[in-house]
């Protein structure tokens, strides 16, 4: 059954239409990748899911239940939990307090132990917990981005971009962890990437994005093999 | 002066221009400060010009400049250290002249006394001497070094009141509360220390909706004037006491916070600004104008004072069936008790103030303020709700204003809207910025600052406003972000404090 169900999506920004008719699915348990070049829409189909800004034409069911004219807060109550562009952490905050509020949406009685999962995934916020999250390195903030939103004990983790501006060996590392998330905490990961190599290894299936269109889909297998990903995505250093 | 000048010399004809620039400027500042002064003759106002004071103001400045670029130049401490003297005698002969109007165009007063009594001699050559030795010993060679020593000596400040916030805090609600028994008898002190405490308990309500929610919010008097209003017509209409007014003024403050909270939801910074400093006036304005209410302009008087809770009364002439307070202490009477009650009651008001909003930060909905200042987007996505926290914290903010109000209206027993001006708004604006936005007690520091010390420098008359001008600009050069501008986590994790100060400080 698909978690995440996206149903001939169009979203304006003002004038201009930013995605232009999106069907796409994330079944439960899958690692599902879209890639895509700079403004293609990849992050505002992420954002469109979440509610900000809110789909003008189309459907978004989420378990069955369609989202797309619910408000963002609301959103996230149902079991949906985001690392967004630039990862937003709270910059002026400990690592402890910005975990404190990924929990914001759960019971307090299930903090310490995801607090421990967090630590386990990401040892180096352990280390850092009490360091304002401004001043670590962006491999870092990217960990707590990712905690944080573990932090809200989701079901469906929506990913944007989290190799943007990271080395790269840390890269490879967090690319590591989000598949231990989906094996072994059993979350459906949406990743939006520019990364395409490595997205599509991790991922179990792709979607291309072109100008606000869906133009490839298959499975990460396939759209690594294909010709046209190649030449547009991976080609050129990867 | 930065060391990137050090290196090469500028030419005689820079230096002439600088100085002329420097002189300018002095001239435009002074000439409408300092150049005239109205003076009430038999005939009528007269303007009387003051070139004199002028003259000295841009002596004095040129100097100051030359000292500085003598320094910058890196010639001699020896030449440093005269022309500092020499500009300490420009602003000495600067405050004999307007201290002593007398005697216009009299020859320079360090002269006169230079050439007086044997002991006129002395003073002089000593406070020459004193003047030079310390512009000459603190004077370094070179100019980075004392750089560095400062930031060093600011650095260790920080740690040390960091890691003793608690005990700073302890300390001074100790000193606070024994304020009254150290200065009982001084009236004016008392009523300084009261106005004080009413402006750090405005400061705190506001630091809640500027510091931690990071709304700015200009219009803050507004829930001020609320509170001050509905304190003073409901004891005079239906001729409640102040404790029962007390909670209703917090409550009708409080719900105004949300009625402006609601059309600014989607205002952000400088727009937000506007439009609560819109409110602001369109309170003031509605109280100048809704005479039959409000009085307009000629506001509401003889407010009731508060009783003993209600148990005793403060009065000389005790009404029929109440006690004085002295009776029930068993005390004689004294006009300070009821001074000193209402002292310690805006001193507990504030405390309670800064308690809730020391309680509410460790609590979700504090969190979430500060989460909302740091970035909106974020907090929306992991499930904060931001129209009911930006609401709450209006509110909140707004309910203190209003206790300070009603305060202010028992305190006063008389209130005008003309104590209601954007002025007041920005000043607790300043007290909370500049003690540093969300620090408790920089709010402390700040309007001890910024209340006590141009009241107690009365004396000066409008030239404190020069002092306190140049206090701002100070600020502004060596503490630009507040006295106090840092935020500490409210809870800290498996650290014990001191690795968490040494973690902070690199």
């Amino acid at each position: 059954m698909s978690m995440l169900k996206i149903e001939g999506v169009h979203t304006f920004y003002g004038n201009i239409e930013a995605l232009r008719g999106v069907d796409m699915e994330v079944n439960e348990g899958e690692i599902v990748t879209l890639i895509g070049a700079n403004g293609a829409g990849k992050t505002t189909l992420l954002m469109t899911c979440c509610g900000s800004p809110q789909a003008t034409k189309g459907r978004i069911l989420f378990e069955g239940q369609d989202i797309s004219r619910m408000p963002t807060h609301e959103i996230c109550h149902l079991g949906i939990q985001q690392s967004p562009e630039g990862r937003r952490i709270f910059p002026r905050m400990s690592v402890h307090e910005n975990l404190q509020m990924g929990a914001n949406t759960q019971d307090p009685k299930y903090f310490e132990d995801d607090l421990e999962m967090v630590f386990d995934l990401f040892p180096r916020l352990k280390e850092r917990i009490n360091q304002r999250a401004g001043t670590m390195s962006g491999g870092e903030q990217q960990m707590l981005a990712i905690g944080r939103a573990l932090m809200g004990r989701p079901r469906l983790l929506l990913l944007d971009e989290p190799s943007l501006g990271i080395a790269p060996l840390v890269v490879k590392q967090i690319f590591e962890t989000i598949k231990k998330i989906n094996r072994e905490k059993k979350v459906t990961v949406f990743l939006v990437e520019q990364n395409a190599f490595h997205a599509l290894k991790l991922a179990h299936r792709g979607y291309v994005m072109v100008n606000g269109n869906i133009t490839l889909s298959g499975t990460g297998a396939e759209l690594l093999a294909n010709p046209e990903v190649r030449a547009a995505y991976l080609e050129g250093g990867h | 002066m930065s060391s990137a000048f050090a290196s090469s010399r500028t030419s005689g004809s820079e230096i002439v221009k600088e100085l002329a620039f420097f002189a300018v400027i002095a001239l435009l500042m002074s000439v409408m400060i300092l150049g005239v002064e109205t003076v009430d003759r038999p005939t009528g106002l007269e303007l009387a010009v003051r070139w004199d004071l002028v003259l000295i103001a841009i002596g004095s400045t040129v100097i100051g400049r030359l000292a500085l670029i003598v320094r910058r130049e890196g010639i001699s401490r020896l030449v440093q250290a005269l022309m500092i003297t020499l500009a300490a005698v420009c602003v000495f002969e600067m405050f004999v002249r307007f201290r002593d109007m007398d005697d216009r165009w009299a020859s320079p007063v360090v002269l006169d006394m230079a050439v007086g009594s044997f002991t006129s001699i002395v003073v002089t050559v000593c406070f020459l001497a004193i003047v030079f030795a310390i512009a000459y010993f603190s004077m370094k060679e070179k100019s980075a070094v004392v750089v560095d020593e400062s930031t060093k000596i600011s650095s260790k400040i920080q740690v040390a009141y960091r890691s003793n916030t608690k005990k700073i805090g302890l300390i001074g609600i100790i000193f606070f509360f024994i304020f009254p028994l150290i200065f009982g008898e001084n009236r004016s002190a008392i009523d300084l220390a009261t106005l004080v405490m009413i402006y750090i308990m405005l400061g705190w309500g506001l630091n809640i909706v500027v510091g931690l929610a990071g709304l700015l919010d200009l219009g803050y008097v507004a829930f001020y004037a609320v509170g001050a209003y509905s304190y003073a017509l409901l004891s005079q209409n239906f001729d409640l006491s102040f404790w029962l007014c007390l909670p209703l003024a917090g409550i009708f403050a409080a719900s105004f916070g949300i009625v402006l909270g609601f059309p600014v939801l989607r205002l952000r910074g400088d727009y937000l600004a506007i439009v609560t400093l819109g409110f602001g006036e369109i309170i003031r304005v509605i109280l100048i104008n809704w005479y039959d209410l409000t009085g307009g302009p000629d506001g509401i008087s003889s407010i009731e004072r508060p009783s003993f809770f209600g148990l005793a009364e403060f009065s000389r002439r005790v009404p029929e069936g109440s006690i004085g307070f002295g009776d029930l202490m068993g005390i004689e009477y004294s006009s300070m008790h009821r001074l000193i009650f209402l002292y310690y009651l805006i001193l507990i008001l504030a405390l309670v103030t800064n308690f809730v909003t020391m309680r509410l930060r460790k609590l979700p909905i504090g969190r979430a303020w500060e989460a909302l200042r740091e970035d909106e987007i974020a907090c929306r996505s992991l499930g904060i709700n931001p129209t009911n926290t930006k609401l709450s914290a209006f509110a909140i903010g707004a309910m203190f204003g209003g206790f300070a109000g009603a305060f202010f209206a028992t305190r006063q027993g008389f209130i005008s809207p003309e104590s209601f001006t954007f002025l007041e708004s920005a000043v607790i604006l300043a007290i909370v910025v500049m003690g540093g936005m969300g620090s408790q007690i920089g709010v402390v520091l700040a309007a001890v600052v910024m209340i006590g010390f141009p009241e107690m420098f009365r004396e000066l008359a409008e030239y404190r406003m020069l002092i306190f001008g140049a206090g701002m600009v100070a600020i502004m050069l060596w503490r630009p972000r507040g006295l106090l501008s840092f935020r500490d986590p409210t809870i800290l994790l498996n650290m014990s404090k001191k690795e968490k100060v040494a973690g902070e400080a690199k």
